[in-house]
């Protein structure tokens, strides 16, 4: 047990970071607030490196891992989750200058990202109820705030709806979070895992349930998925980004966490299974009719939650779980990103139709929409597909082949509306203006998902055979 | 070696993609490139000698995944020689022919020297996660040639189908081999290892499954009935040399799938199953030349015959997995099997080059839109003769060679075989009427007026043509590659 406040020094950098941010914004004039951006940047680095530098390289597997203030888990999954949080809200950023810049809330927006990212740290790095709580709420708020952020009726109606599912779902994370405390007799996993072993199945049914519902709306899962499309398609490029990136990595490692110390009174596998299939099948059957690029993403990353869900359902059944979790994580942040960076960069293309020509004017965005696209589909040798590879073998070991099968077929349906997308691309049409940042951070995400998926060696050895703390 | 043979495609197709190439470089650059490759090919055929059974030439090995037991593997036997020599005279003869090609010709040079490499990598692949990125890409790169240098309406369409039910059949393929590495111990996507091992030789049910999965995957790639309703469309809407790129050596991706992994690795399975696979062989034989028969658009009847031959492979490969009688009838199917995906690598692929003459000329498929072509193209009507008799298996071409040792073979094996004897019967009549209506009488229709072949039509055509007659007379030539690559592999499936 070691209780050096200095272990946590990404997240420290993070915290200071987005106060730091805040203050130098409320000071700056208008036109100087790429200092505020500098300065989160800046924060960015340094957690990354330090993240790097305390990367749990010797973590002994399945042994004892370290942790900090009883709470806090320093294990591979951690790890990894700070790096691509790190990596992920510099993209966005990258993304987002051009329609950041000279806005009247820029540094603000900067300041939210930042603790959004750092909410997402704590959610999957914690190993008890109440941190949980701390870091849903840490996670969420942020969420409202940054979909709010643009004045217009879609947004605000999108901010309220979100506003509203996640009180509702914070509620029930509470609720679960004292039920099972209360029969286990603590809040820590630890407790949780002897004290729930003797305890009635519906009063643990009832509460992680509870719990899981506030992890499942914070990554986007059904049935508290409503808010994704709403949000995706009336937030800014940047925001929305974020949304369907950031919650959902401290979400599933949080969620993975829980299903492993759960009690196997219940089947859990085959619960979390179902939840997933449901998630997939209704994200990719919904994306099917959209004629709307962003509100497209929105439900092609509700089906992808439902992938990600697959390796949590079997994470208490095999040991190739946890790592397949986390590169299927690292995969589509980065896939997810480079997607959003080709919207970002043609700042008027809302509808498909509207990406006309992107391939005659641009051919390096298209090509960055290509991979992006191909490798949601999980095409080789793409980040997804090394994702999907490892996520379907997990699911599969554990015992869930059914699982493997409603995913696979998924896949085909969703090749539908990825591949209308760039058909679009690729017809003749209207050149398109462009933005220079975004276009930049499209294609650095391409060559991304291209390092993910070939490097995959690299990826795997990173995750190792992690299990979690 | 085999690397470069594999990379150098695409990197010279990543070099011609940069927009500042202009576009007559492109060209004569994919020419030069698919002429290396023949040449490339050629060095390897001289230096190979056959290896001892079960292990592989020109072996290269990488790290790439181990934390699941993938590599970067490749190797060479005498069921994957052929089918890379294949493959690199295929490309270089649709590369001449793509010098007429008109509509962004520095993309298109790019993009089938990508698929080029994507083909060669699968032949040469001998890890199954290394196979699956090729197989995936392949169908990548094909669907980009139908929907961007397709001719119809509906070329989008069309390519939205194949891609649709190709991926389904990769997706199934991937199934498949996640299912042989669990079933493995250790875990491992090692092809060699896994015939090795055969992990699920004392798993009937699990093996059933996975070897399910594999045929589907591999069924809808060669396509056999009832996987192959993507085929005709893909064919009339794709041009000339990606309806050749495809039936010569995208087909063969399937049929080959089954001879490098589903047979070797699970006998037990395959011996399970082989009196469905040869009834489906049976059925494909026959309702591909059926179907054939009964069409009036040229390059959809190309398409049909296509799944007829490949309907023999299917058969042949069926009948191996039948014990009982000697080997040597087993093996003989197996050698005819091989030899027949070469063989129409080579007839199809000049069939469909001449169709897309007749499409270049006049912008119609339809047999009653033209005859008389003798008269008027006496060198296309030769060519189309030539390749229409090698094609209905006459002997002196390679076509007739395979026929002879599929059914040879399988018959020596059960006497069902034999109900696919009429699909000869039918390719001949099919094609003899193709060329009545084609080529005799006098001109009428489109076919006045029709110029016959240019040089750069003629050339590949005459080239892939003058390869099967090699084959038809010379065949120990090609034999002596495949036949101890089919003893080895019957071993293996008879364990």
């Amino acid at each position: 047990m070691e209780q050096s406040p200095l272990a946590l020094l990404p997240e420290l950098c993070l915290l200071g970071g987005a106060v730091v941010t805040l203050l130098a914004g409320s000071f700056l004039p208008r036109q100087r607030q790429w200092v505020a951006r500098l300065v989160a940047v800046a924060a960015l680095l340094v957690a990354g490196v330090s993240a790097a530098l305390a990367f749990p390289r010797d973590a002994p597997l399945g042994g004892v891992t370290e942790t900090v203030f009883g709470a806090f888990v320093l294990d591979t999954a951690t790890g990894v989750t700070r790096l691509v949080v790190v990596a992920a809200v510099l993209l966005v950023i990258g993304l987002g200058v051009d329609e950041l810049a000279g806005q009247a809330r820029e540094s603000e927006t900067y300041t939210l990202l930042l603790l959004g990212g750092l909410g997402a740290i704590v959610l999957a790095a914690t190993d008890d109820l109440l941190t949980l709580a701390v870091g849903f709420l840490l996670a969420s708020i942020p969420v409202y705030a940054l979909v709010g952020m643009v004045r217009s009726p879609g947004a605000a109606e999108a901010a309220l709806k979100t506003y509203l599912l996640g009180a509702l779902s914070g509620i029930l994370l509470l609720l679960g979070a004292t039920v099972l405390s209360g029969i286990a007799g603590g809040t820590a996993y630890a407790d949780l895992a002897t004290g729930l072993a003797a305890a009635p199945a519906a009063a643990v049914a009832v509460g992680a349930l509870a719990v899981l519902a506030g992890l499942l709306f914070e990554a986007g899962g059904v049935p508290l998925h409503q808010w994704v499309p709403d949000a995706t398609q009336g937030a800014g490029t940047a925001a929305a980004a974020f949304l369907t990136t950031v919650p959902k990595l401290g979400a599933l490692v949080a969620a993975a966490r829980l299903v492993d110390v759960l009690p196997g009174s219940l089947p859990w596998p085959l619960l979390v299974g179902l939840l997933a299939a449901a998630t997939m099948t209704l994200g990719n059957l919904a994306a099917l009719a959209q004629t709307d690029a962003r509100r497209l993403l929105g439900w092609s990353t509700v089906s992808q939650v439902g992938y990600l869900l697959m390796p949590v359902a079997v994470v208490t059944s095999t040991s190739a779980a946890t790592p397949a979790l986390l590169v299927y994580l690292a995969g589509y942040a980065v896939t997810n990103l480079t997607a959003f960076a080709v919207l970002a960069a043609v700042p008027g293309a809302r509808s498909l139709t509207d990406f006309r020509g992107l391939a005659r004017q641009r051919p390096a965005l298209a090509a960055a929409l290509v991979i992006s696209l191909l490798s949601l589909v999980g095409t080789p040798p793409t980040a997804v597909f090394l994702g999907k590879l490892t996520v379907f073998t997990a699911a599969w070991d554990g015992g869930l082949a059914w699982l493997v099968v409603v995913a696979a077929v998924n896949t085909v349906v969703s090749l539908f509306y990825y591949l209308r997308w760039l058909v679009e691309a690729f017809r003749p049409g209207e050149p398109a203006a462009t933005a220079g940042w975004p276009h930049a951070a499209a294609v650095a995400g391409a060559l991304g998902v291209l390092a993910v998926g070939l490097g995959a060696g690299l990826v795997t050895a990173l995750v190792g055979d992690g299990t979690l703390g | 070696m085999l690397s470069s043979i594999i990379f150098l495609p695409l990197v010279a197709g990543a070099l011609l993609a940069v927009p500042a190439v202009p576009d007559r470089v492109a060209r004569w650059t994919w020419i030069a490139v698919t002429a290396a490759e023949v040449v490339l090919v050629g060095v390897l055929i001289a230096r190979y000698e056959t290896p001892a059974d079960g292990d592989l030439a020109f072996e290269e090995r990488a790290r790439w995944i181990p934390s699941v037991n993938s590599s970067w593997h490749v190797g060479v036997d005498g069921l994957s020689v052929p089918l890379l020599a294949l493959t690199a005279v295929v490309f270089s003869a649709c590369a001449v022919y793509g010098l007429r090609e008109d509509r962004r010709p520095r993309q298109h040079a790019a993009l089938f020297l990508a698929l080029q490499s994507t083909c060669m990598g699968l032949f040469a692949a001998q890890d199954l996660i290394v196979f699956f990125v090729f197989f995936d890409l392949s169908i990548v790169g094909m669907y980009a040639a139908i929907a961007g240098w397709g001719h119809g309406r509906d070329a989008g369409r069309s390519a939205l189908q194949f891609f649709l039910y190709t991926f389904l059949g990769s997706l199934a393929l991937l199934l498949g081999f996640i299912g042989l590495y669990l079933a493995a111990d250790p875990h491992t996507f090692d092809i060699p290892e896994l015939v090795a091992a055969a992990p699920l030789q004392d798993h009937p049910v699990a093996g059933g499954f996975v070897l399910a999965a594999l045929l589907l995957g591999l069924a809808v790639k060669t396509p056999t009935i009832p996987f192959h309703t993507w085929l005709p469309p893909a064919h009339t809407d794709a041009s000339a040399i990606g309806s050749a790129v495809l039936a010569a050596v995208l087909l063969k991706m399937g049929t080959y799938g089954f001879v490098r992994i589903a047979m070797p690795a699970m006998p037990d399975a395959w011996r399970g199953a082989a009196w469905v696979v040869l009834a489906v062989g049976i059925a494909s034989v026959l309702y591909g030349a059926l179907v054939a028969l009964a069409q009036t658009d040229v390059k959809r009847m190309i398409a049909y015959t296509s799944i007829n031959h490949m309907g023999y492979v299917v058969l042949a490969v069926g009948a191996a997995g039948l014990l009982g009688t000697g080997t040597a009838a087993r093996e003989l199917a197996v050698t005819g099997a091989v030899t027949q995906m070469v063989s129409h690598g080579l007839i199809t692929g000049a069939l469909f080059l001449l169709a897309g003459v007749l499409h270049d000329r006049t912008g119609s498929y339809a047999m009653r839109d033209y005859g008389g072509l003798a008269r008027s193209a006496p060198v296309w009507s030769g060519l189309f003769a030539v390749a229409a008799f090698a094609s209905l298996g006459i002997p002196a071409f390679s076509g007739f060679i395979a026929e002879f040792q599929v059914f040879a073979g399988s018959i020596g094996t059960t006497a069902w075989a034999a109900i696919a004897l009429p699909g000869i019967l039918i390719t001949a009549a099919l094609f003899l009427r193709a060329l009545q209506l084609l080529v005799t009488g006098l001109p009428g229709g489109r076919s006045i007026g029709f110029s016959d072949v240019r040089a750069v039509e003629a050339v590949p055509v005459t080239g892939l043509l003058l390869l099967s007659l090699a084959i038809g007379v010379l065949p120990w030539l090609l034999l002596d590659l495949i036949t101890p690559a089919s003893a080895v592999l019957v071993d293996l499936v008879g364990r």
